[in-house]
C-alpha cells in the first residue's frame, strides 16, 4: 500500500550568476510506505529539489504538487502538513533542548495534554530525555541530529523532508537515526532522504539519484546496481604492492572503474568484457578473482561513463623520494587538553615513508585535534609531534616547509584567480622565478585547471576548488602531506581521480596523513588509527581491523561494521 | 494565511528575548555600552586639561594692559603668545595652532581709568571643539577676575564696577558641550542597538540556517517580522531610558521635557533604525556584509549627518540636502529639544512627522523584502 503525496514534472530551476540550472528537467514523484533517498554529489540539486517540495522556492518550469497542492499558491496546507529538516538541522544553539521543542510546538499549534504526549513520546524516541535542558549547541552531532528530527515531528506531519540529515554525524549515530526514520515510515509518513553519501542512498527504498541538476536514475537501489552483475569483482590474494597494481589494472580496455578495498583490489568491468588472468597485470600466481555484490556507487560512476584510467600525471612531475623505510611521523604520548576537557589523550603511533596513514572516528572524538597537532597547527600540552626528524615545537618553521597540507574547509583566496592562487602558494613556500611559472603551468596542466586560470577562485564548482587545493598543497614537493578530510562533498568521479593522484604520490616516496569520513576512502590506507574520546582505540591495516571484529555470526564485515563495532565496544 | 497567531507571536518573541540575554554582545550593546559612551562624552570635557595655548594681541601699550598680559602668562593652566597683527593671529586660529585668543583694544588703559566706562576685552575661541572652547571661556575669564581683585587691592579701592568681558565663539554659536553631545550620543547608541543588531541577528538565521527550518513552519510573514521588531524596540527603548537616566541623574545634565514627548520621538526612531537594519539584513542574508552595510548606512550618518558632531548649518548645501533622508537627523534635534527646552510640541511636531514617515519607509521595505520563500 503506498501513497503518491508528492509528484513534480520536468521542474527546472535556475539561479541568478551560475551557468548551469541547479535543477533541469527532473521529473519523478515521493511515496508512502519507503524511504525515496535523493542522492548526489555536491551541487546537484538535491536541496534545490527538497526546497521546491517544501514550497521554499519556487520552480522555473515544470509542476509540483505536494500533498494534493500546488506547494508555492496553497502555503498553508502544504506548511502543516510537512516536516522540514534543513542541513545543519536548523536548530537554535542558543536554546535549550526543550526550549528549541516549545518553540516549534507553539509554532506548529500542539498544545495542552498533546503537547505533553507528542514531547513523553519523541523525547523518549530520541533517547534526548536526560538532555532537556542542554543548550542545542553543546550537543553532539548525533543528538543534535535527533532534537532537528524531533522538531520536524512535531504537529505530525505526513511528509518528512530531510536535507542531507547524515552530514557531520558519525555512523553509529547515522545507523541509530535511519532505523527511527524507518520506525516512521511504517507509521505512513512519506519520508525524503537527501545525501551526498552514496552508501547511504544504497539503504533506501527508492532512490532519485541527481547529477549536475539532471536526473541520473529513478528507482530502486536493486534496479541501479543491476547492470553492475558479473561486472563487480575482487582481485584477491595480490603477493605484490596493490598501488601499482590498481594503476595497471585501471589502465585496461576491459576495467571501467576500480578501488583498493582492505589488501584487495575492487574493480569493475566494462559491459560484457570477462574477467584477464592476473598474471597480464603482474599480480602473481595465487591471484585469483572473486565476483562480488555491486555496490550503488559504482553504479553512479558507472552510468556516468567510468572512472579515471589510474595514471597520476601530478605523480611523474614531482621528485622521486627514495624508499628508505624510516619512520617519519611521530607521535609519542600525544596529548592537548582545552581546560578540564582532554580532546587528545597519550596518543602514540608512527608511520613510514611511503605509507597511507588514516585517522578515523567519530565526530568529536579528537581526530581533527591530534591532526592538527602533527602539522603543526595546536601546540601539544605534552608529548611529542615528530615529522621527518623535526620536533613540531621547536622547529616546526622548518618542519613545514617539508609538508604540505590541505585543510577540511576550503582555505583557497576565493576572491582573486586560480592562477593567482598558485602564484601565491608556490611563492610562500619559497619557488620563485622560472621555476614557479612552470610549476603553476604544470599544476593547470595536471589537474585540468586550464581553462579556469583567469577565473575567480570561488567561481569554480567544488570538485574543481578541491583539485585546486590539493595543488596549492604539493607545488612544493614535499616529503609528507596531510590531507583533512579532502574529499567531502565531492563527486565520486573526482573522489576516485583524487585517490589516483594521493596513490601515485605514495608510489614517489610520499607519506600522506588523511582523515575521512568515507569508509570506503578509509580502505585506501595502509594502516589506520581510530580514535575515539581522545584514544586511540584501535591501530592496524584495513584488514586487521575488520578481523578484530569478525564473528560468526559476521565473518565478512565491513569497514563500517568495524568502526561501529570497535567504537560502541569501547563504551560497553 | 494573512493573521498572526498569537502564540506562534508569542513563542517567536519569547525565543528571541532568550537570545537576546543569552549573547553576551547584545547585552554588551545594549546595556553596558551606552553607559560606556555616556560617560565617555559626558567626562570628554575633564580629558583636555594640559596647557591652553592662547594667542594674545594687546593694542595698549598702558601700565594696566602689560599687568594683565602678565597675569595671563603666569596661570597655570595658559600658555601665551604674543602677536603683532591680528591677521597672523586670526590665521594660527584657524590652523589650530592656538585655541582662542585675546585682544587688548589701544584705549583699554584710558577706559579702565575712567570710572564711567567699562573697559572692554575681546576673547575669541575655537567653537569647533566646545569642550575646550567652554576651558578657554573660563579660564580667562578666571585670570581676568582675578587680576581685577588684585588690581583693585593696589589701588586701595574697592571695586566699583563691573569691567565686562565680551566672550564670543566662533564657529559654533552654542558650545553648551556636554546639553548637546549626550543626545547625540544617545541617538549614536539608539541606532547601534536599531540598525546593527538587528541586522545581525536576522543575517544570522539565514546563515545558520535556523530561518529555512522557520520558513518551513507554519509561521507568517507579519509573524516573522513583529517577532524581530518587537523584542528589539523593547530592548531600544529600556536602553534610551536608561541612557536617559544615566545623564540626568548622574551627569547632571538637565531634562526638562516630558516622558511622553521622549517615548513618541524615541518610538519613532527606534521603528525607523529598526526597519533600516532588518532591511539591510533580509537583504544581504550574511552576518558581515549586514554588518558591513548597517555600519554605513545607518551608523556613520548618525555620527557625522545627524548635526551630533558637526553642525548641520555649517554643511554644504548638497550634504545639508542629504540630511534630510536621515532619520536621525530628526531625532537628534529632537532630544535636544527635550533635553534643553521641554516638551514643545510645536518644535517637535515636524521632527516626529519625519520619523513616523521614515518608521513607514524602511518597515514598509522590510515587509517587501521578507518573502514567504527562500528566494
Amino acid at each position: 500500500m503506498s501513497d503518491i503525496v508528492v509528484s513534480f514534472r520536468n521542474v527546472g530551476k535556475s539561479f541568478e550568476g551560475m551557468k548551469n540550472p541547479a535543477l533541469d528537467g527532473v521529473t519523478g514523484e515521493i511515496r508512502t510506505g519507503v524511504i525515496t533517498g535523493l542522492a548526489g554529489p555536491d551541487g546537484a540539486g538535491k536541496t534545490t529539489l527538497l526546497r521546491i517540495i517544501a514550497g521554499l522556492l519556487a520552480a522555473d518550469a515544470g509542476e509540483v504538487e505536494t500533498l494534493g497542492v500546488d506547494p508555492v499558491k496553497d502555503v498553508a496546507t502544504v506548511r502543516s502538513d510537512i516536516g522540514y529538516m534543513p542541513q545543519k538541522f536548523g536548530l537554535y544553539e542558543d536554546l535549550t533542548v526543550i526550549e528549541n521543542l516549545n518553540l516549534h510546538a507553539d509554532l506548529r499549534n500542539v498544545v495542552g495534554a498533546e503537547r505533553d504526549e507528542t514531547f513523553e513520546r519523541l523525547l523518549q524516541f530520541t533517547d534526548l530525555k536526560r538532555f532537556t535542558t542542554r543548550f542545542a549547541g553543546k550537543l553532539s552531532g548525533g543528538m543534535k541530529q535527533k532534537l532537528g528530527l524531533a522538531c520536524a515531528l512535531l504537529g505530525k506531519p505526513k511528509l518528512l523532508l530531510l536535507d542531507e540529515p547524515g552530514v557531520g554525524v558519525d555512523p553509529i549515530s547515522r545507523k541509530e537515526l535511519w532505523k527511527m526514520v524507518e520506525d516512521l515510515v511504517n507509521q505512513g509518513i512519506a519520508v525524503v532522504w537527501s545525501t551526498a553519501y552514496l552508501d547511504e542512498a544504497e539503504m533506501c527504498g527508492t532512490t532519485l539519484v541527481l547529477n549536475e541538476g539532471k536526473l541520473l536514475f529513478d528507482g530502486t537501489p536493486a534496479a541501479m546496481t543491476a547492470p553492475l552483475k558479473g561486472r563487480s569483482f575482487h582481485l584477491k590474494n595480490l603477493n605484490t604492492r596493490k598501488r601499482p597494481l590498481l594503476a595497471k589494472a585501471l589502465a585496461r580496455d576491459e576495467v571501467s572503474d576500480g578501488t583498493i578495498q582492505g589488501h584487495n583490489l575492487r574493480l569493475i568491468l566494462t559491459d560484457h568484457a570477462q574477467p584477464f588472468p592476473p598474471e597480464e597485470i603482474g599480480a602473481g600466481e595465487s591471484a585469483r578473482w572473486v565476483e562480488v555484490a555491486p555496490r550503488f556507487e559504482d553504479a553512479f560512476i558507472d552510468r556516468l561513463g567510468g572512472g579515471p584510467d589510474g595514471q597520476s600525471i601530478l605523480a611523474r612531475h614531482l621528485r622521486e623520494i627514495p624508499h628508505d623505510g624510516n619512520t617519519v611521523i611521530q607521535a609519542v604520548d600525544l596529548t592537548k587538553k582545552f581546560g578540564d576537557f582532554t580532546a587528545t589523550d597519550h596518543v602514540t603511533f608512527d608511520v613510514h615513508r611511503g605509507e597511507i596513514y588514516g585517522l578515523l572516528g567519530p565526530n568529536g572524538a579528537g581526530k581533527s585535534t591530534t591532526f592538527k597537532m602533527m602539522c603543526g597547527l595546536l601546540v601539544p600540552t605534552s608529548g611529542q609531534a615528530v615529522v621527518v626528524g623535526l620536533d613540531l615545537r621547536k622547529s616546526a618553521g622548518k618542519a613545514r616547509q617539508r609538508l604540505g597540507y590541505m585543510a577540511q574547509k576550503f582555505s583557497l583566496y576565493a576572491g582573486i584567480t586560480v592562477r593567482q592562487n598558485l602564484e601565491f602558494f608556490s611563492g610562500i613556500y619559497g619557488l620563485h622565478g622560472k621555476s614557479q611559472m612552470q610549476k603553476c603551468s604544470e599544476m593547470e596542466e595536471i589537474f585540468h585547471l586550464g581553462p579556469f586560470r583567469n577565473a575567480r577562485t570561488d567561481s569554480l564548482s567544488l570538485g574543481y576548488k578541491q583539485r585546486l587545493a590539493l595543488a596549492c598543497s604539493v607545488m612544493h614537493e614535499p616529503d609528507i602531506l596531510f590531507l583533512d578530510e579532502p574529499t567531502s562533498g565531492v563527486d565520486p568521479v573526482t573522489r576516485r581521480e583524487f585517490w589516483t593522484h594521493i596513490n601515485g604520490l605514495v608510489e614517489r616516496g610520499v607519506t600522506v596523513m588523511v582523515t575521512t569520513h568515507f569508509m570506503d576512502e578509509a580502505e585506501y590506507c595502509d594502516r589506520i588509527g581510530l580514535i575515539y574520546r581522545g584514544q586511540l582505540i584501535a591501530n592496524g591495516t584495513p584488514d586487521e581491523l575488520k578481523e578484530m571484529v569478525a564473528t560468526d555470526e559476521m565473518p565478512d564485515p565491513t569497514m563500517e561494521d568495524a568502526f561501529i563495532e570497535l567504537v560502541t565496544g569501547k563504551d560497553r | 494565511m494573512k493573521s498572526i497567531s498569537l502564540r506562534r507571536l508569542k513563542a517567536l518573541c519569547w525565543k528571541e528575548t532568550l537570545q537576546i540575554f543569552r549573547d553576551p554582545s547584545s547585552n554588551l550593546i545594549a546595556f553596558v555600552l551606552p553607559v560606556i559612551m555616556l560617560l565617555i562624552f559626558g567626562y570628554g570635557i575633564n580629558l583636555d586639561s594640559s596647557r591652553l595655548r592662547i594667542g594674545v594681541l594687546n593694542e595698549d601699550s598702558g601700565k594696566d594692559a602689560h599687568a594683565f598680559v602678565s597675569a595671563m602668562r603666569h596661570s597655570a593652566w595658559l600658555d601665551v603668545r604674543s602677536f603683532q597683527s591680528r591677521e597672523l593671529m586670526e590665521k594660527s586660529l584657524v590652523d589650530s595652532q592656538i585655541r582662542g585668543f585675546v585682544i587688548i583694544p589701544q584705549d583699554f588703559t584710558k577706559r579702565l581709568e575712567n570710572a564711567s566706562d567699562t573697559a572692554p576685552v575681546q576673547l575669541v575661541a575655537d567653537g569647533s571643539e566646545p569642550n575646550i572652547a567652554q576651558f578657554v571661556n573660563s579660564t580667562v575669564s578666571g585670570v581676568w577676575q582675578s587680576w581685577q581683585l588684585e588690581r583693585a587691592d593696589d589701588h586701595g579701592t574697592k571695586l566699583q564696577r563691573d569691567i565686562v568681558l565680551e566672550p564670543r565663539y566662533w564657529f559654533n554659536p552654542s558650545a553648551e558641550s556636554r546639553n548637546f553631545l549626550i543626545p547625540g550620543s544617545i541617538t549614536v547608541i539608539m541606532t547601534v542597538i536599531g540598525a546593527l543588531l538587528t541586522s545581525l541577528v536576522v543575517a544570522r538565521e539565514w546563515e545558520r540556517g535556523t530561518m529555512e527550518a522557520l520558513l518551513a513552519s507554519p509561521v507568517t510573514r507579519a509573524e516573522l517580522l513583529l517577532s524581530k521588531v518587537i523584542p528589539y524596540y523593547v530592548l531600544g527603548m529600556v536602553s534610551l531610558l536608561l541612557c536617559v537616566g544615566v545623564a540626568h541623574w548622574g551627569l547632571r545634565v538637565p531634562f526638562r521635557g516630558g516622558i511622553l514627548a521622549l517615548s513618541m520621538v524615541g518610538s519613532f526612531f527606534l521603528f525607523s533604525v529598526l526597519g533600516i537594519g532588518l532591511a539591510i539584513s533580509t537583504a544581504t542574508r550574511n552576518q558581515f556584509n549586514a554588518a558591513q552595510a548597517a555600519l554605513n548606512a545607518a551608523f556613520l550618518p548618525a555620527m557625522m549627518l545627524s548635526g551630533f558632531i558637526y553642525e548641520i548649518s555649517s554643511m554644504p548645501p548638497f550634504l545639508r540636502g542629504v540630511t534630510h533622508l536621515i532619520p536621525a537627523r530628526y531625532f537628534v534635534s529632537s532630544m535636544q529639544t527635550i533635553f534643553q527646552a521641554g516638551s514643545l510640541w510645536s518644535v517637535l511636531l515636524p521632527d516626529i512627522l519625519m520619523l513616523m514617515a521614515s518608521s513607514a519607509l524602511f518597515i514598509g521595505l522590510t515587509a517587501k523584502l521578507t518573502r514567504r520563500r527562500m528566494e
